[in-house]
């Protein structure tokens, strides 16, 4: 009897520690810094923004009738670079494409996008970022899937790619049909 | 004893000199004093969500730069601090604000420490108790 209370209690620690491998190795795969969207499942929020192209003002109506994506992007920004040609993949395929030009010049922005290739149906031109705060931007780029009621399906922080527009648009894309 | 105490003063102070710098280097007008001290709490309570290990009172990040002045704009507004944080947790999440609320959630986050401590607890008397019965 006090042989076998005696492994019982020398096999804690061990038990222990494999809990917390456990636990620790799970925490390996955790993105704490990466917050999830607040608007997954509400409405995109109310907003009046001139274009890049003109001072006609637009509103959150561009997003009914279909799928579309709300891309977050600034000249300044270096990721954005890098997912443009996605971006213009995305367009040629048919993609809806919006754009939120964040807290950027104007000129700068339209010349970037003539030298790059205009991936976007339209920019919304948010030069103070006020808009983008509604949406809980916090960092450039974002990329947001609103389907055709306006609706807030994703969001993805970061340079879009092949693999989360497979893994994580498409499947959204196909249920409400 | 004496150097205990140098030592403790010296850290104290060291503390509250880290309680007093700020990065915001914006200036920004009120219209009383109350409103400025609310203002000041508020940033201390809220997370700079790009360097999300500092508050907005210190973050030198652009955005962070805008949410002070959402919060200073809210402020002018007669918005109450309640108001204020909700309007960021709305937007941001429960993580904009530094101090994790106390919901079904983190209900872990806040007492496991509690529960550690008492654990330890434990565990020492046990094995202080064993150790004297050996005696």
């Amino acid at each position: 009897m006090f042989k076998t209370l005696k492994i019982y209690r020398l096999s804690i620690p061990l038990v222990v520690f494999l809990l917390l491998a456990v636990l620790l190795w799970q925490g390996l795969s955790n993105k704490p810094a990466e917050l999830p969207s607040m608007l997954i499942g509400k409405p995109v929020p109310a907003f009046q923004l001139a274009t890049l192209q003109s001072d006609t003002l637009v509103n959150q109506t561009i997003f009914h009738g279909q799928f579309s994506l709300l891309n977050v992007w600034a000249t300044w920004c270096v990721a954005c670079r890098v997912e443009h040609e996605f971006l213009t993949e995305l367009a040629q395929q048919g993609v809806v494409i919006y754009g939120l030009n964040y807290r950027d010049h104007r000129e700068a922005a339209l010349v970037w996008l003539n030298d790059y290739g205009n991936p976007y149906q339209l920019n919304l031109f948010d030069a103070q970022g006020k808009t983008a705060i509604d949406f809980g931007v916090y960092g450039t780029p974002e990329t947001y899937l609103v389907d055709p009621q306006g609706i807030i399906r994703y969001r993805h922080v970061g340079a879009l790619d092949n693999t989360v527009w497979e893994q994580e648009f498409l499947p959204r894309m196909q249920v409400a049909l | 004893m004496k150097r205990l105490v140098c030592v403790l003063l010296l850290g104290l102070s060291l503390l509250g000199a880290g309680m007093w710098s700020s990065a915001a280097t914006d200036n920004y007008v009120f219209a009383e004093v109350q409103q400025q001290v609310r203002f000041y709490a508020l940033l201390g309570e809220l997370r700079c969500v790009v360097c999300q290990n500092q508050t907005l009172a210190d973050s030198n990040a652009p955005l962070a730069a805008d949410l002070r002045e959402e919060v200073y704009r809210l402020l002018g507004e007669g918005k109450t601090n309640a108001e204020i944080t909700d309007y960021l947790v709305t937007r941001y999440g429960d993580f904009v604000l530094y101090n994790p609320p106390f919901k079904n959630t983190t209900y872990l986050l806040w007492l496991a420490p509690f529960f550690c401590l008492i654990i330890g607890a434990i565990i020492i008397v046990m094995v202080v108790r064993r150790q004297r019965r050996a005696l």
